[in-house]
């Protein structure tokens, strides 16, 4: 007896529970033979807001967690990844990529996720500094994480090009809203799910699919959000997102970047969404002839 | 048919009580027993439903920002804090006054709400504006101490300048059955307060039923109330919908039978533009018009105010904002 097959509703990701958008809209996207592959929540601007309140409920914790407890949760989600390996190759395939491509693009996810696992208690050290001043003071800056950041991710890419811009945000600390590919979007559901199940706090990341055209600007002028990231190259994209930034001073980073490539990834994209503090701290002279160590 | 003789001895009552002078009507009405009045039993399952479709009126952008601006006239800015401070308190009715100066054309809130030991303090602050004094009073939150005590207690408050008194009710004697008791508490607590109106807390989450909400509203009403409310804030749940529909009701079926009006301060766990507007949609759906300002509603928070603000100014700009640029409460 032939059984109907059970498909699976691809719903949005907000404070680690997976609502339908509340606008009730949706789209669908097809196959290269115009099969259609999917029905996809549209999301609305009130769907970013939820998103970004759920990111900066989630700042906080997350941001004061220890380094080294990060650096478990990122490695404990590249487990969860190599749990759905095939999962991803099958997907990343239904959107129309090689079956050796699919392989490569799951498994450069799960290694850069590993990664990143291991930057998380190192970057501070790196990124840090004690600095000469010419007085009786300890002078240092260390780095802290900017805030809640939203990613536009990578058009072209389902995965890759979206964990590629997560990770190094969580990394450091922030918390994210994340747009994933308006064209290739079943990854980044499936991706959530994966979070979901890794320990990840509830809403350091959160997930919205939808249309660019409308969502880039409640990501991109959210006053409760510190920094937009953007992927990609179109140019009236990034000219409205540094538009939109203006107001409260966002930081704006934008890359164009092939995020399948093994070089893609490094310290300075943790470095990007980091705030710099200074601290003065009084001391005696060192060494001095007075000194008292 | 007994219950046909009771509603028509009210209207009959109430027509006596209407032609004598008000203060006669107030502080109780003596034809009240509070072992034998039957409070009619709510449905809760209805109560439910009801509260649910209130929760999906959809309210027009214009209509919005006037009944933003409402809520924020509404609430009483409460700190009710161990740790509450002379400075703390300053802060807190400055920010009564000012809500947010960068945006011209905001109304104060109603009140400040605060320990009596802060009223002295706070009346001084408040002053030249018609922000009100409203404190806590009858051993806040718990209610457990003698009747001499929290009789001090409120006459403290009052001396020290509070416009308003908000009570707590002795549960656990309500709970035991002692309906006398809480009646003749509040009535005492009613003559103490003099010209202070007079917000009787009957902390719902410790009634358990909604039934008891009722009954435990209909004798504070009866017993000089000037006002019902919720909680106490220090106990969870605090106001939710389903109980403070229960007693608005209350408070109709005795406008209904009287004419008198009682005011009703949902307090804690408000905290939620959204959800604000729901209790004005709930006010006006139930009671009218005629309640809508803070003579006869208001709201106990504390964060409640700056979500309201953020909200007015989103809907002005058409930019979600940040709490990072407003006052910190």
């Amino acid at each position: 007896m032939s059984r109907l097959e059970v498909l699976k509703t691809y719903k949005i990701y907000i404070g680690g529970q997976f609502p339908r958008t509340e606008s009730g809209r949706y789209y669908q996207i097809q196959d290269g033979k115009g099969k259609v592959i999917g029905n996809i929540c549209l999301s609305s601007k009130k769907d970013v807001r939820n998103a970004v309140s759920a990111a900066r409920k989630a700042f906080g914790g997350w941001a004061e967690r220890s380094a080294f407890n990060r650096s478990q949760i990122l490695y404990r989600i590249a487990e969860m990844l190599e749990g759905r390996r095939d999962q991803f190759i099958n997907e990343l395939m239904i959107q129309g990529a090689s079956k050796v491509n699919a392989e490569k693009e799951i498994d450069l996810a799960i290694d850069r996720t590993v990664y990143y696992a291991g930057w998380c208690d190192k970057y501070q050290q790196l990124l840090s500094s004690v600095n000469p001043v010419s007085s009786a003071h300890f002078n240092f800056s260390v780095v802290e994480p900017t805030g809640v950041v939203s990613i536009i991710a990578d058009e072209n890419s389902s995965l890759i090009g979206m964990v590629s811009l997560i990770l190094p945000a969580i990394a450091g600390g922030n918390t994210c809203v994340v747009l994933a590919s308006e064209t290739l979007p079943l990854c980044s559901i499936t991706f959530a799910e994966v979070l979901n199940t890794s320990d990840l706090p509830a809403g350091v990341v959160n997930i919205v699919t939808g249309k660019k055209a409308e969502l880039i600007e409640p990501m991109g002028n959210h006053m409760d959000v510190n920094a937009t990231v953007y992927s990609g190259s179109n140019a009236d994209e990034i000219k409205k997102i540094k538009e939109l930034a203006v107001q409260n001073v966002k930081r704006v980073k934008t890359y164009n970047k092939k995020w399948i490539s093994d070089e893609s990834q490094d310290l300075y994209l943790i470095a990007d969404l980091q705030e710099v503090k200074t601290t003065w701290h009084p001391i005696e002279n060192i060494g001095g002839a007075t000194s008292s160590y | 048919m007994a219950a046909f003789l009771l509603s028509f001895s009210y209207v009959f009552l109430s027509l006596i009580l209407l032609k004598m002078p008000m203060s006669k009507l107030k502080p109780f009405s003596s034809d009240f027993d509070p072992l034998r009045h039957e409070s009619p039993s709510v449905d809760k399952v209805g109560v439910e439903e009801r509260v649910a479709r209130i929760q999906t009126r959809s309210i027009k952008n214009e209509s919005k920002i006037q009944g933003l601006k409402m809520v924020l006239n509404m609430i009483d800015l409460t700190t009710l804090e161990g740790k509450d401070t002379p400075g703390k308190v300053k802060q807190m009715c400055y920010k009564a006054m000012h809500l947010h100066d960068a945006h011209p054309g905001l109304p104060t809130t109603a009140a400040v709400c605060v320990y009596p030991s802060m009223v002295s303090v706070a009346k001084e602050a408040v002053k030249g504006s018609d922000v009100k004094i409203a404190s806590v009073s009858t051993a806040f939150p718990s209610g457990q101490a003698p009747m001499s005590v929290k009789l001090d207690d409120t006459r403290f408050a009052v001396d020290c300048g509070a416009d308003e008194i908000d009570m707590v009710i002795s549960r656990g004697k309500f709970l035991s059955g002692e309906y006398q008791f809480v009646f003749d508490e509040i009535a005492a607590i009613k003559e103490a307060c003099g010209k202070a109106r007079l917000k009787v807390i009957l902390e719902t989450g410790e009634l358990v039923t909604l039934d008891n909400v009722r009954k435990a509203s209909d004798i504070a009403i009866h017993a000089g109330a000037d006002f019902i409310k919720t909680s106490t804030g220090k106990v969870q749940p605090a106001a939710t919908m389903q109980v403070t529909y229960t007693m608005l009701m209350a408070i109709k079926d005795h406008f209904d039978r009287t004419g008198v009006m009682i005011g009703m301060k949902p307090a804690g766990g408000i905290s939620t533009a959204k959800a604000a507007l729901h209790y004005l949609v709930m006010v006006k759906e139930t009671l009218g018009d005629a309640w809508l300002s803070n003579e006869w509603f208001r709201f106990g928070a504390s964060s409640l105010a700056n979500d309201v603000l953020m909200q007015i100014i989103k809907m002005e700009t058409g930019v979600y904002q940040s709490s990072d640029y407003f006052s910190i409460d």
